[in-house]
């Protein structure tokens, strides 16, 4: 899929830029002439619309950090001067504060696109494993985000958060001071955080680029998860894409726009607009809602494992629930891609997605009765979709008939229709 | 099936629609939360909300007259009371009322001087602790954002509803039910402890319905009659009762905490109008542009 | 690693060099010649190696607690004014630390417990300075996660934690609830009959 430029320089000045740095042509082959199958669903402009939330909130972020001031005694207040004073601050704030949310439903959406569609199977296992580590960072970028308006939630969440740490073996209260700074959360935490917080979404955007190109070398998966035969199975990007994904971009913008302008508070937590205080504790320390599914399978190990504790039990299962979407390519086995063709796939996948949702209430809710419970189901069930459901059905399952091409499933479903 | 390529775009935005709704989870239940807060018919509620200019002016003097005796609002600036979409008072007021309050400035003569529109509303106490020392040991919050520091949390699934119908207002809802659940008497519907022994009121609090707990430090602050309203221009005069000064009361704090509402919703409407009408001509394009080629 | 890769490479010229110098020399010679620019290969990335460890730790030790932390990491406290049944919070680097008068009730209670009661097994008297028994010092935050246990409440007459329901007994002993150990006791000791130098 690499001979497919059409690129001929147009002028001297073209010709002689081509020869020496070819930009132009780069972006030729990539952005505009690079082949995409014609089948791809509205799913797959999520992946544009992350692009997009990653822009709007290095933006909003570059302009914030202009007017906030990193320092325990005037991160509260100076978030409020933003708010109160600043020129448009109010929206600019709510605009990071809500984009940070949007920025998590867009990209659990492409990931359960990517767990249904079998995108990660061979050859994308490194295509798939660059995004999970985008994942990553970006729980990364926004934990130490929360910490920066320095309310109440942000402090607490902070120190249950890094005393996760403390659950490491003899070393783990050394690695909680030298991650704090201190022996508990305060001011130096949340300097190194601010620093942290503005250099790692530049760093997302370097592994983005790596995750476009590992994209790039075997080009996209498709909805019945066949590979491209020709040309006749593929469009090029520019208009067809561009345009479905600008228009993906501005109908998520909508939703977006709603939160800002008319519930800029309603995705937060009062709390947080209490300033931090280290001798009140709130009455129930709730993550932000995108972190409440690792933060009720990390609740739900409160029993002893052989000589694991259940505090190290419930970091190294909350550990393990991330770090095992990277082995996800070698766990299902299953030749076919596309959960469409796949019968029994489809259900335990609904059920996992309704899993994940279930996790996600949990971790808001009290750890007390049924609750407690129903978290050691879910938990349960996460890590035996992957472990055991995944690699099983793999071998037992029989998948529909495929089609031999993307334009013959295209031809076909015209045709029902 | 093979009709998953071809999701219907209704059927998607319904799907994210209830995705967003659904993954953004609510507040965790208070613990020993009060009785149920009603909500109140505010004139800043909803999409199209707007505060009541005289409203945050009548709910200004009783900030002023009773709660600004014990609580602080150090991030409010006597200009913002001119300024638009608050109470919106006359510059000459606001001078004249800013020059009735000395402040602190190490530059003036004897170290204080007399207020600017520029200046920060000035605190009743020096610090935190001169506040507790004053108040039986409780700390008297800070008003400048504290109708967004409390919340009423819904059941499911009202909850849900409020994310279609932006329902911002459970702080002053708060306020309100706060200021009219105080009772003389430790009433029979007062918890009794998990051993079955009755409620016990600590001395020096007060029993209130809603408080967290039920014990607050702050003794009833408004009863019918303690602030007097002028009448309006128009002859019509408001009703002087502990009702109607916690409504303005509990509306001049939201103001307060969220003083640029009403300029954010206006933009608002603009800015998803724009984008409605920007979304269907994408459509069309998009349309188009696919038209020839079939997928 | 780029570092590395130059010294090494630079390491492997000169070696070329020194070894056209010697191509008349037996094939013994050259084989001792080869281990000699193995070994010199080896040394070098060593070498590199250490100095580049020397430059990173100073980078990562400064995320460690600073001198100013360090400075507040003992402190004195005078516990006379706390009255019989009474409790003060202070503040000890950047920790809440109970400081409890407890009742001889409470006392009792604490000194009483079976140790086969106990998820984590300590005696009162481990917990308290000898003849200083109705002194409990311990650092406020919950041992499961961090949060600040209510005092006088909970099922057995001590602290109640709100945020995920442990209950510690009047020895700050975890008895139900998530929490895996007692409310740590922090290295004190009593001056004076009142004094008490914390850290």
């Amino acid at each position: 899929m690499s001979e497919h430029s059409t690129y001929v320089p147009g002028n001297a000045v073209e010709k002689w830029l081509d020869d020496r740095l070819p930009v132009v042509r780069f972006a030729k082959e990539h952005l505009m002439d690079f082949p995409t199958p014609k089948n791809l669903n509205y799913w797959w402009t999520f992946g544009a619309i992350l692009v997009m939330c990653l822009g709007v909130q290095i933006v909003t972020g570059i302009i914030l950090a202009m007017h906030y001031t990193p320092n325990v005694a005037m991160a509260f207040d100076s978030v409020e001067h933003i708010r109160r004073d600043v020129n448009g601050g109010r929206i600019i704030q709510a605009t990071h504060a809500v984009g940070a949310s949007m920025f998590f439903i867009a990209l659990y959406i492409h990931m359960f696109r990517g767990l249904f569609y079998g995108s990660y199977k061979a050859p994308r296992e490194i295509l798939w494993i660059l995004g999970v580590v985008i994942f990553l960072l970006t729980t990364a970028t926004a934990f130490m985000g929360y910490i920066l308006p320095w309310g109440q939630m942000s402090f607490w969440g902070a120190t249950v958060i890094s005393n996760i740490f403390t659950a490491i073996p003899l070393v783990g209260e050394n690695i909680k001071q030298l991650v704090l700074g201190g022996f508990a959360v305060g001011n130096p935490t949340l300097n190194r955080f601010f620093s942290l917080h503005y250099l790692l979404p530049f760093i997302i955007a370097a592994v983005v680029a790596l995750h476009i190109w590992a994209l790039h070398v075997p080009g996209n998966n498709n909805p019945v998860g066949v590979e491209v035969k020709d040309s006749r199975d593929t469009v090029p990007f520019h208009p067809y894409y561009t345009m479905k994904d600008l228009y993906g971009m501005v109908l998520f913008m909508i939703p977006f726009a709603w939160f800002v302008f008319f519930a800029p508070d309603i995705l937060g937590h009062p709390d947080n607009y209490v300033m931090a205080n280290a001798q009140v504790t709130p009455a129930h320390i709730v993550p932000e809602w995108y972190l409440l599914p690792f933060y009720t399978i990390l609740r739900a190990i409160d029993f002893n494992i052989l000589f694991i504790d259940s505090k190290l039990g419930g970091v190294i299962a909350m550990g393990g629930a991330m770090l095992m979407l990277l082995i996800v390519p070698w766990l299902d086995t299953s030749k076919v891609r596309s959960g469409v063709f796949r019968p029994m796939f489809k259900w335990f996948f609904a059920l996992f997605a309704i899993n994940f949702v279930g996790l996600m209430y949990l971790g808001a809710q009290p750890a007390e009765g049924i609750y407690t419970v129903m978290a050691k189901v879910c938990t349960a069930y996460y890590f035996i979709y992957f472990l055991v459901i995944l690699p099983v059905l793999s071998r037992i399952e029989t998948p529909k008939p495929l089609p031999t091409s993307i334009s013959e499933s295209v031809l076909g479903k015209n045709a029902h229709a | 099936m093979i009709g998953a390529s071809n999701m219907n775009i209704r059927k998607l935005i319904i799907t994210a629609a209830a995705l967003a709704a659904g993954l953004a989870m609510a507040p965790a239940q208070a613990a020993g939360g009060g009785a149920h807060v009603e909500r109140q018919s505010w004139s800043f509620g909803g999409i199209f909300g707007t505060y009541d200019t005289n409203q945050l002016q009548r709910g200004f003097q009783v900030f002023r007259e009773v709660c600004s005796s014990c609580h602080s609002a150090h991030l409010i600036s006597f200009r913002n009371l001119m300024e638009e979409g608050g109470p919106e008072f006359s510059e000459a007021q606001v001078r004249a009322l800013a020059l009735e309050y000395e402040v602190a400035d190490i530059t003036a003569e004897s170290g204080r001087r007399p207020a600017v529109p520029a200046d920060r509303w000035p605190s009743p106490f020096a610090n935190d602790q001169e506040a507790r020392d004053a108040n039986g040991g409780a700390l008297p919050p800070d008003f400048s954002v504290l109708a967004k520091a409390r919340g009423v949390t819904d059941p499911f699934p009202t909850w849900i509803f409020n994310y279609f119908t932006g329902y911002q207002e459970g702080g002053p809802d708060y306020i309100h039910a706060l200021l009219n659940g105080y009772h003389e008497e430790v009433p029979e519907t007062a918890p009794h402890s998990a051993d079955g022994t009755p409620f016990q009121l600590p001395e020096g609090k007060h029993y209130n319905d809603y408080f967290p707990g039920h014990a607050i430090g702050m003794a009833p602050p408004l009863a019918d009659g303690v602030v007097s309203y002028a009448e309006s221009e128009d002859g019509q005069s408001v009703p002087q009762t502990l009702e109607q000064y916690s409504t303005d009361v509990a509306a001049f704090m939201m103001w307060m905490a969220e003083p640029h509402l009403v300029s954010r919703k206006q933009t608002g409407f603009a800015v998803l109008i724009f984008l409605v009408l920007f979304a269907g001509l994408m459509y069309g394009t998009k349309r188009k542009i696919w038209a020839g080629i079939e997928h | 690693m780029s570092i590395l890769l130059m010294v090494s490479r630079a390491g492997a010229g000169s070696v070329i060099c020194a070894s056209y110098g010697e191509t008349d020399l037996s094939t013994q010679a050259e084989h001792s010649s080869t281990n000699r620019r193995d070994f010199l290969f080896v040394a070098t990335g060593a070498v590199g190696a250490v100095g580049a460890a020397a430059v990173v730790w100073p980078l990562i030790n400064q995320l460690n607690p600073d001198a100013s932390t360090l400075a507040l990491a003992s402190i004195q406290y005078d516990v006379g004014p706390i009255a019989e049944g009474q409790s003060v919070t202070i503040m000890w680097r950047g920790l809440p630390v109970f400081v409890r008068h407890r009742t001889p009730k409470e006392i009792e209670e604490a000194q009483a417990v079976p140790m086969s009661d106990l998820k984590d097994p300590e005696t009162d008297e481990a917990r308290t300075k000898p003849g200083h028994e109705q002194w409990l010092i311990m650092i406020a935050n919950c041992t499961h996660l961090g949060c600040i246990p209510v005092g006088e409440s909970g099922d057995f007459d001590g602290w109640f934690c709100p945020c995920h329901g442990s209950h510690y007994d009047s020895a700050g002993r975890i008895r139900r609830g998530p929490a895996p150990k007692n409310l740590v006791v922090p290295p004190y000791e009593f001056l004076s009959d009142t004094l008490v130098q914390i850290g």
